[in-house]
């Protein structure tokens, strides 16, 4: 679903965010990217969200060469991702019943279509009873499962979540990512940036390490002392 | 005009069930929706997408009105610096309108002057004109004879006692052509002229139109001036709609950048844009008509006066349903086209980072 191949990106003041990684994700799989704050997680989402370009190397995502994907065709490349952000991103002058039914109105499908998978989605993050809320009167925990309901309407095949947990408290935290779970339980990619290690290890799924915009680690979480080198560790090949 | 639709603004970029549920119960317009899952989510059919984009527009295009008139002061204050920007070139092409409407009935009234022979006799003077009369493009003929062109131009001219010396009458006898109305195109009454010219009786043919002609020409100069006073004024609307539009885009970039995180594209975006765009155009026209109005209804007082003055019962001409449309036809376009030139700036600048 996910491979990168030597990908650097270095920004136009100079830094380079990334260097050389080489990894692959298959289709199905969920991952967690983790890594202090200046790693690179920030990019690499943003080269998969195709928000920046890399530099050097290829990206490739779902059999899809992202060189090859003009300004044009973002709109159409990111309908078939879900992201979730750390802020939320949700749209404050809108109901949460609107906030969700965003993705599916861009796609420009129909009313009642619209309000079926709305509500079903909602009632997938425990959300049916606040349809008609608006998102700032809902708790941080609320509206980080509103961006989920809104990242997963259209069935996305890639989801990707920026540090969906930084601002919620430990339980919070482990129900959202139980819910990712599930959603990767019914076949969805999923790739999360955090720097929760206890929730990742209890979750025991693979884990990416960036250091310095390097690939430190690539593998299970148990394995993670080994992987301290530069060298690309991919498990998967 | 500003129908409130408190509803519609719950709603962004024809987002919202509420305007969707109004919509389709009240215009039927979603009927391929009604078989719900026949569309599946990944590949909707054709039918339905059309149906879809086409509601979308709809409901865009009242939930912008709905969106200007909740501000309906500041929308007030654009759409008035519009309406004064159109109103004055409507204006003045009104009244310019009205003058050649004056100077129709003036160039009607132009006279051929026939100056006569020396040689020719009162009497044949008078079978001339009878002769004229029959003419269907002539109206009327005035004899004037020798001793009473004298007898004028002595009046009038002061020259009466030099005159007295002349031994005979310097003066021809003159015959005043009026031509027949319908022949008021100015090739029409040369044709009559060079007619009238070729008589053996008749010295000189003179048309008495030059000053119609002159007042013509400084028409022409008032139209070329309404014309460009149009175009500028055209460009001050492009401005004042792009710069609003600009800024209505910056208070939404946030707004913006999460759609496009989601996979809107550009013409998705560009909609809400492009209908306030419209909105304030159609706005404008609609004020610059009220303007134009009341301006007319204070100058008809005084130029009834004037008219009665020269004993005429001309009226001012008000706005005629062809320039109603052009006047918000242009407008809208205006306003359409301001937006779109400044969406086109703008939202390329706009991009999550």
């Amino acid at each position: 679903m996910i491979r990168f191949t030597e990908v650097s990106k270095r920004y136009s003041n100079g830094h380079e965010a990334l260097s050389r990684i080489s990894l692959h994700l298959p289709a199905g799989d969920m991952a967690f990217l983790t890594g202090h704050s200046g790693a690179g997680k920030s990019t690499l989402m943003k080269l998969v969200a195709l928000i920046e370009r890399p530099t050097n190397g290829q990206v490739i995502i779902n059999g899809q060469n992202l060189a090859k994907v003009k300004r044009g065709g973002i709109p159409c490349y990111r309908r078939n991702m879900g992201i979730i952000f750390q802020d939320h991103r949700l749209l404050f002058d809108r109901t949460v019943f609107d906030n969700v039914a965003l993705p599916l109105i861009i796609a420009g499908h129909g009313r009642k279509e619209i309000g079926r998978l709305v509500r079903a989605a909602l009632d997938k993050v425990g959300l049916l009873s606040k349809e008609k809320v608006y998102p700032i009167t809902l708790s941080g925990g609320e509206q980080q499962r509103v961006g989920i309901a809104r990242a997963v309407i259209h069935k996305p095949s890639l989801l990707l979540a920026d540090e969906p947990t930084g601002n919620l408290d430990p339980d919070l935290s482990r129900e959202i990512m139980h819910l990712f779970e599930e959603f990767n339980r019914v076949g969805v990619t999923v790739l999360i940036a955090s720097h929760d290690l206890d929730l990742i290890r209890e979750l025991k799924k693979p884990i990416i390490k960036l250091e310095q915009g390097y690939l430190a680690h690539h593998g299970d979480i148990d394995a993670e002392g080994a992987g301290s080198g530069l060298g690309d560790r991919s498990i998967h090949g | 005009m500003a129908i409130l639709m408190p509803k519609v603004l719950e709603v962004d970029w024809g987002i919202g069930q509420s305007m969707a549920r109004d919509l389709d119960k009240d215009m039927m317009l979603n009927p391929s929706d009604r078989g719900g899952r026949r569309s599946t989510r990944r590949g909707i059919s054709l039918k339905a997408l059309l149906n879809n984009y086409l509601l979308r527009h709809i409901q865009t295009f009242f939930y912008t009105l709905g969106q200007l008139s909740a501000r309906p002061f500041s929308t007030f204050m654009t759409a008035a610096v519009i309406g004064i920007a159109l109103s004055m070139p409507a204006g003045l092409n009104l009244l310019l309108n009205n003058a050649q409407e004056v100077l129709q009935g003036w160039s009607s009234a132009t006279q051929i002057s026939l100056f006569l022979t020396h040689k020719t006799s009162e009497r044949q003077a008078k079978k001339v004109a009878s002769a004229l009369r029959k003419m269907p493009e002539i109206a009327a003929v005035e004899y004037i004879s020798k001793e009473s062109a004298l007898e004028e131009f002595s009046k009038h001219s002061g020259f009466g006692e030099a005159l007295d010396a002349l031994e005979h009458n310097p003066l021809p006898a003159v015959l005043l052509i009026t031509p027949e109305i319908s022949q008021e195109q100015p090739d029409q009454i040369a044709a009559l002229l060079d007619k009238l010219a070729k008589r053996s009786e008749v010295d000189i043919a003179q048309l008495d139109m030059e000053w119609v002609e002159r007042l013509f020409a400084l028409m022409a100069i008032g139209e070329r001036g309404v014309l460009i006073l149009s175009g500028l004024l055209a460009i001050a609307v492009l401005l004042v709609v792009g710069n609003t539009i600009r800024l209505a885009i910056q208070n939404r970039r946030d707004e913006i950048i999460i759609i496009k995180l989601i996979g809107a594209t550009d013409s998705f975006i560009r909609r809400p844009f492009l209908y306030t765009g419209f909105w304030y155009g159609l706005l404008g026209g609609l004020i610059a008509l009220v303007l134009v109005e009341i301006s007319l209804t204070l100058i008809a007082t005084p130029v009834r006066d004037v008219a009665l003055l020269y004993r005429s019962t001309f009226e001012l001409q008000g706005i005629d349903s062809q320039t109603l449309a052009a006047l918000l036809g242009v407008g809208s376009f205006l306003g359409y086209f301001g937006s779109w030139i400044a969406v086109g700036r703008h939202l390329r600048e706009i991009e999550p980072s």
